[in-house]
């Protein structure tokens, strides 16, 4: 399922991820140089690449958290964060349309982000409640049936102040999940984390590839990216080198920039 | 030493009116402080506003608050604003709520607050910024509306660390309320000037005044340590608490911030 929807972009309607030209600059500073990639429904893409390279960007914009400068990104084919504007052009959208959007994609944050005044039952219901309007006795059964699925099934009550940084992970994995995502986004979900803790998270994560979650992860876990993605994207300095599937990616890079990266990694 | 210990230890019985004189400081200090806090609430999320305008104004009123001495606000607010508008603007007798009150005391209160407002703006502006930006982000990333999210998500943990600082504003609000003395409202200070002034007595009654206040500064930090403890309780522990009694305490000490006193 990987090869055929790696180049093209233009209209393709097929992709849970089109992003087309996307480019983002701080300042002066240009970040993303005109990004384009697609990641088919079901597939898992993994982002490898030198730091500073652009990859938490990019996948910063695919949930709007960045605003974009240049191109466009559409998520189940429709423009997240944007609309049409009357020029041709895209004018970002309203806050109650970006939010319903986001509804949609789960995002994994490296330093977890849960909400340290609420329990770990309180931060999976939150969003669930507030933004579906789910009841609560719904909403947290499907919340401990989560946790379950992490193995935290006895940590509902706790506040995340006290859990591991893995237990944290793995928490917000689930709180992401609530959402029931069509798609799924890691940023560096196992940066922060202690060596013992990575491995936990990381099966959390090939369950969900294995169940048919379509995910983008930013990682460095090149073991992680050989084992379970579809297609490795490799970026430095804000453009995509190369890409394609993990085994033409590792065994038989075609750009220089991606055999030096390789090379100081594995 | 030559201090009258009779007249000391009489005044401080605290008779009839120096109590009166106590309940006039307490409650126009209450009474500044939650005004100052709605207010302060107010002129942070302007200076947080989209709008310019309302950053502007808000930035001015604090820059000119916090630059200009109290007792110019209070003397300014209370007998300027009648000059400046032509018109008694501060009647001499308000009724409130069926309560009436001299016109002095809700000038007073008036200048307070307004002085308050601008120190709690710049307290409450800060604690926003204190919580980490991934907090709004995680909460925007799962759908939640920006105003949803800073009610549900910030504020809550903002308030934790608004509440040291805040403490410490009250203190400093129980002494202020002395200068309201100035424009004739007899609060403890106003009363202690008074019975100097017909004895001739200062050491006595300004040292006898100090001690009052000492110990209503006193009592409010024992009050300050309690609140603090209750929103700290047992943060270290292993488990949260599960009784449903406390369940708000629990809720609160989510986070690290804020266990100890500001000063």
């Amino acid at each position: 399922m990987t090869d055929t929807q790696l180049s093209d972009t233009n209209g393709s309607s097929a992709g849970m991820v089109v992003a087309t030209h996307v480019e983002k600059s701080y300042g002066d500073l240009k970040i993303l140089r005109g990004i384009s990639m697609s990641v088919a429904t079901g597939e898992v893409a993994c982002l490898i690449g030198p730091s500073g390279s652009g990859k938490t960007t990019f996948l910063r914009c695919v949930n709007h958290l960045e605003a974009i400068d240049g191109g466009r990104i559409e998520v189940d084919g429709r423009l997240i964060g944007y609309r049409e504007g009357r020029g041709g052009g895209l004018q970002e959208d309203s806050d109650k349309n970006i939010s319903a959007k986001r509804a949609e994609v789960g995002f994994v944050f490296q330093h977890f982000n849960l909400w340290p005044h609420m329990s770990v039952l309180d931060n999976i219901t939150e969003a669930p409640r507030r933004v579906r309007g789910d009841s609560k006795g719904d909403a947290e059964s499907a919340a401990r049936e989560l946790l379950e699925r992490v193995g935290l099934a006895d940590k509902a009550d706790s506040y995340p102040n006290h859990l591991s940084g893995g237990q944290k992970q793995r928490v917000a994995i689930a709180r992401a999940l609530a959402m029931r995502p069509k798609l799924m986004l890691f940023d560096e979900a196992t940066s922060a984390l202690d060596p013992e803790m990575v491995g936990d998270v990381l099966a959390v994560m090939k369950e969900l590839a294995r169940a048919g979650m379509t995910m983008i992860v930013v990682t460095h876990e090149m073991g992680f990216a050989r084992q379970v993605a579809d297609q490795i994207v490799m970026m430095d300095g804000g453009e995509v080198v190369e890409q394609g599937p993990p085994e033409q990616i590792f065994d038989n890079p075609q750009s220089d920039r991606t055999v030096k990266f390789l090379e100081k990694v594995l | 030493m030559n201090i009258d210990w009779g007249t000391l230890g009489e005044y401080l019985k605290l008779d009839h009116q120096t109590l009166k004189a106590m309940g006039v400081t307490a409650y126009t200090a209450i009474i500044s402080q939650i005004i100052g806090v709605v207010v302060g609430l107010g002129s942070a999320s302007m200076q947080r506003s989209r709008n310019k305008v309302a950053r502007l104004i808000a930035g001015t009123y604090v820059w000119l608050v916090r630059g200009t001495p109290l007792i110019v606000q209070i003397f300014f607010i209370y007998y300027g604003t009648n000059i400046i508008l032509g018109f008694q603007l501060i009647p001499r007798t308000v009724t409130l709520f069926g309560v009436g009150l001299p016109g002095a005391v809700v000038g007073g209160i008036a200048a307070l607050s307004i002085n308050e407002g601008a120190y709690m703006s710049e307290i409450i502006r800060a604690s926003i910024n204190s919580i980490d930006r991934g907090q709004l982000e995680s909460a925007q990333s799962l759908g939640l509306r920006k105003t949803v999210a800073m009610r549900r998500i910030i504020w809550p943990q903002a308030a934790r660390v608004i509440v040291p600082p805040l403490g410490n504003e009250f203190n400093n609000m129980l002494k202020s309320t002395s200068l309201l003395s100035f424009i004739g409202i007899n609060e403890l200070f106003n009363d202690a000037q008074v019975r100097y002034s017909a004895t001739f007595q200062p050491v006595e009654y300004f040292m006898g005044v100090a001690i009052i206040y000492l110990a209503l500064t006193t009592v409010w930090s024992f009050v300050q340590a309690w609140i603090e403890r209750r929103l700290s309780a047992g943060y270290t522990a292993a488990r949260p608490v599960e009784n449903s009694k406390t369940r708000w305490a629990t809720r609160a000490m989510g986070l690290k911030l804020g266990a100890g006193r500001a000063k």
